[in-house]
């Protein structure tokens, strides 16, 4: 087959002596062929499962930051050796792409001229029948009556689907010689350009595609609006190498209920969440369609998808101050435990009409602490018994002072610890509120627990190649199936007048076969299809002879 | 969806029994080999080394060995139609296969009864998935027995899905319960079977190629597995074995991978990520096309490409334990919860 003739060892060219530029082309000539060998494939292939690996055994930056950052800081100078050989971002590292790069290389390498020399394949005829069908791995003979040349045609007869082509030999014999299985190369070929289509549509989607995350309250109010706008709009956001952020999809998602199911072990059962959302709230912002998020089934909005990727709970609370006036506020604490959504965070309140500066410190308010959607209180400390909102209740630790609010580095889930350090925001009160409580702060201020809010992360995802690499990807798997399943074969008659020493003046008919695919399994096949040619030819000829084989 | 404590019981019942089975198949199988020594010492070695020499893998690159069933260890043909009357030994190994056939029938039930206890298909845990996988790779086996002379070799194919199932019975058993949200997609049905099954049909390449390393350092030596190299089957009959097995496993293999991709894409937004039970897929894929690579390479066909086949099974099952206990502790998925 022609695809053999890249297994073949490299011969080493020399470099012919004097001219550095025949040197370099000689230098640059030995390595294409080297890299383009059976072997160094193997060997690019080895490396490439060799290098993978570490990115399964070692946690990675771009998956989970901190345990990578843990795992270095746990190991000294062993985890900074490592992540400066960037063992923590295997798949972005140097010497991942310079394996891949080189695969690649390789493959394009082996591609080209077997796609030439399968061009020329097509149309080439079956070879010369070999001398001694008896030598061939598969080999069966008979005596018939029928005339050579009647004999011949009735087995090209049964070669229905085979390239044949016929031949008279100088002894005056004839013989056909037939090959099938060209769609094995085929198959091969299609494998190959497959997966090299895949590699570029994976790595270009890498490159223009994003994804980034936003945490939505799910009460169908402005709060539970958000559009896809820009960076600013993300809490998080991870950008391709060629995206800036400056020009996503502009639609926008309002999320109007969210409700979640757990079995009586707790496990989660179901996550649903009702969305509202435009294409372009530009062309028409007013009509809205709806669609039920689940975490299975995401929502395509143009090529960009929203997913349900996270849930939890929004405690909200009241603040009434000595002068009666009240301000409301809700915001998403986080789950820390993930089977009993027991969440911390941290709900803040600046006091209204104050704009002093100096006054606004001294009277801001964080309420903080645990929520519990199903509190279970013992010995004064709360848990979660359960991830429903069967009883909530929140520990909560009351803050009042200066919230650091201009520092950037504001979590929303937590206060400012050096603020507490320095005294400028103090713990007023402690205590378990379950709904419709409240607890009254020393200067008279009152913090009521109100009521429960959900909330949703969605994951928005843009990659403008997965259909490719879908495509690519069946293509690669049908190219698999066909060069594995189908055989490429030969067969051969060859119809030799029986001899002068032959009184009835018979024909001898010798039948050969060879598959060319290793360990195809041919001898089946040959079995049938050379007996089924013998009894053509002998039905050709209405006088049956015997065979011996 | 509650669980059918009565059905989960009666799968548990079954796939205990079916263990038990075939460990009592395994001590036949291999008794057979133990006790039948002396008669196939001596006439089974011989015709095999000579097919080695003759149609063995080690030969020019295209041409096949001489297949079919006529190729096939002809001393136990002539052992076997001289006797009237089976000799005990093989009379145990094939009370072995018959069992192993029982243990079967019931494993399927197990299997099955999980399904309808659960109603969903019942691999959604390791426990589950390892029983599906040893159930394919034994299915496969029996299948196998009929176009290939390795009823001999039945007891080593039964020693790692003893093993397997033992290990899953006991330490990993999980009881029966639905799946998280995550994992309730129709994908999880195709991704998980395809794998499961695709693993099951590669653990029979796996094995056949470690016999076909104890089978080739006896040909060449027959000092070195004395005992246990004469009772494998022939070097080339396991070379086939592998080879045929393997380009039916790996297909699917990568279909499910495929499948996989899909259902990540639709459940956590991602349809690769390099997770660790990604790349360790990625990673046996690979090895698996090395080792048809090998076998088109000058140098590298037999002993070579056996070695890369067992390391290629080595790395699925790599990826079914130190994978799923050790690792995903490192990662999470960004699914709900
Ligand atoms: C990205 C890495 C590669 C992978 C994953 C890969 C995979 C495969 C697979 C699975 C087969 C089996 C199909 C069959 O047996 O017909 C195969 C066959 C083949 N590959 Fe590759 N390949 C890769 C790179 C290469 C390269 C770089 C070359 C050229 C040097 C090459 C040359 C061949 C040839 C000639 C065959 C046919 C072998 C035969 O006829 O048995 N492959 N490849």
């Amino acid at each position: 087959m022609v695809t053999r003739t890249v297994n073949e060892p490299t011969e080493q060219v020399a470099p012919p002596p004097g001219s550095p530029v025949r040197g370099l082309l000689a230098f640059v000539r030995n390595t294409w062929r080297g890299l383009v060998t059976m072997r160094t494939a193997l060997m690019l292939l080895f490396l490439l499962a060799v290098g993978a690996m570490p990115g399964a055994l070692l946690p990675q930056f771009p998956l989970n930051p901190p345990l990578a950052q843990q795992y270095i800081d746990d190991h000294g100078w062993w985890g900074q050796l490592l992540n400066r050989a960037q063992f923590f971002d295997v798949y972005g590292s140097v010497w991942f792409a310079a394996i891949y790069v080189l695969l690649f290389v390789s493959l394009v390498g082996c591609l080209l001229p077997r796609t030439v020399e399968y061009f020329r394949q097509a149309t080439a005829k079956p070879v010369i029948t070999p001398r001694n069908l008896a030598r061939m791995p598969h080999h069966t003979a008979s005596t018939v009556a029928a005339e050579p040349l009647a004999a011949l045609d009735a087995a090209k007869r049964q070669l229905r689907g085979w390239r044949v082509v016929e031949r008279a030999e100088p002894d005056g014999a004839r013989s056909i010689s037939a090959e099938r299985g060209y769609l094995r190369e085929t198959g091969n070929l299609i494998f190959h350009f497959a997966m090299l289509g895949l590699i570029v549509a994976f790595a270009i989607g890498k490159m223009y595609g994003y994804s980034g995350q936003s945490i939505v309250l799910a009460e169908g109010n402005q709060q539970s609006q958000w559009c896809n706008s820009g960076v600013l709009a993300y809490d998080s956001f991870t950008p391709g190498l060629r995206v800036d952020g400056t020009d996503l999809a502009p639609f926008c998602i309002r999320v109007n209920n969210f409700s979640s199911t757990f079995l009586s072990t707790a496990q989660a059962d179901s996550f649903d969440a009702g969305l509202s959302y435009q294409d372009d709230p530009r062309n028409d912002p007013n009509t809205w369609q709806s669609y039920d998020l689940k975490v299975n089934s995401p929502l395509n909005i143009d090529g960009d998808k929203v997913y349900l990727a996270g849930n939890g709970y929004a405690p909200v609370f009241t603040v009434t101050y000595p002068n009666g006036q009240q301000r409301t506020n809700v915001i998403q604490w986080k789950p820390d435990d993930a089977v009993t959504y027991l969440s911390e965070g941290a709900t803040k309140f600046d006091p209204p009409g104050i704009t002093d500066p100096t006054e606004l410190h001294k009277k801001q308010i964080a309420v903080t602490g645990l929520f519990a959607p199903t509190a279970v209180i013992t010995n004064g400390v709360m848990t979660s018994s359960f991830p429903a909102p069967n009883n909530p209740g929140v520990a909560a630790q009351i803050y009042e002072g200066n919230l650091g609010s201009d520092s950037d580095e504001q979590s929303i889930f937590d206060i400012d610890q050096n603020m507490v350090d320095n005294g400028s925001l103090k713990l007023v009160a402690q205590a378990n509120l379950s709904l419709g409580q409240q607890v009254t702060l020393p200067d008279g201020t009152k913090v009521r627990f109100d009521a429960v809010q959900r909330w949703v992360s969605l994951m928005i995802t843009h990659d403008p190649t997965a259909d490719y690499v879908l495509v690519f990807a069946v293509l690669l798997l049908l190219g698999l199936v066909t060069s594995l399943v189908i055989k490429r074969r030969r067969i051969w008659v060859r119809v030799t007048p029986a001899g002068d020493d032959d009184p009835a003046g018979r024909t001898v008919i010798d039948v050969g076969g060879l598959a060319r695919t290793d360990q195809a399994g041919y001898g089946e096949e040959f079995t049938r299809l050379s007996a089924r040619i013998l009894d053509a030819v002998a039905g050709a000829d209405r006088s049956t002879a015997g065979k011996d084989a | 969806m509650p669980v059918n404590e009565t059905i989960a019981h009666y799968s548990s019942w079954c796939y205990g029994s079916a263990t038990g089975i075939y460990v009592l198949a395994m001590l036949f199988c291999l008794a057979e080999g133990a006790f039948s020594r002396v008669k196939q010492g001596a006439g089974n070695a011989a015709p095999a080394r000579q097919l080695v020499g003759a149609g063995g893998p080690s030969t020019a690159e295209s041409t096949t060995a001489p297949a079919g069933p006529s190729a096939v260890e002809p001393a136990m043909h002539i052992g076997r139609t001289i006797e009237t009357r089976r000799p005990l030994p093989e009379r145990l190994g094939r009370m072995g296969v018959a069992l192993v056939v029982l243990g079967l029938a019931l494993h399927l039930t197990a299997i099955v009864l999980r399904g309808v206890a659960t109603d969903r298909p019942p691999w959604g845990n390791m426990y589950e998935y390892m029983s599906v996988l040893c159930f394919v790779a034994l299915s496969t086996w029996t299948v196998l027995m009929r176009k290939f002379p390795i009823r001999r070799a039945t007891g080593f194919v039964l020693v790692p899905v003893v093993i397997l199932l033992f290990l899953g019975g006991t330490v990993l058993y999980t009881a029966a319960e639905p799946v998280e949200p995550a994992l309730q997609s129709y994908w999880l049905a195709i991704h998980v079977t395809v794998v499961s099954a695709a693993s099951g049909i590669l653990l029979v390449p796996g094995v056949a190629s470690v016999l076909y390393l104890i089978r080739t350092a006896y040909d060449r030596n027959a000092n070195r597995f004395a005992r246990l190299g004469p009772k494998l089957p022939t070097a080339d009959t396991l070379d086939r074995l592998a080879y045929r097995t393997t380009i039916f496993g790996l297909p699917l293999f990568t279909f499910g991978v495929i499948c996989g991709a899909i259902w990540a894409d639709s459940a956590w937004g991602h349809y690769w990520q390099w997770d660790p039970k990604e790349t360790t897929a990625f990673v046996a894929w690979v090895i698996y096309a090395a080792y048809l690579h090998s076998r088109a390479t000058a140098g590298w066909r037999g002993t070579r490409a056996a070695i890369i086949n067992a390391l290629g099974f080595a790395v699925m099952i790599f990826n079914l334990f130190f994978i799923n206990l050790v690792v995903t502790g490192l990662h999470s998925y960004a699914g709900v919860g």
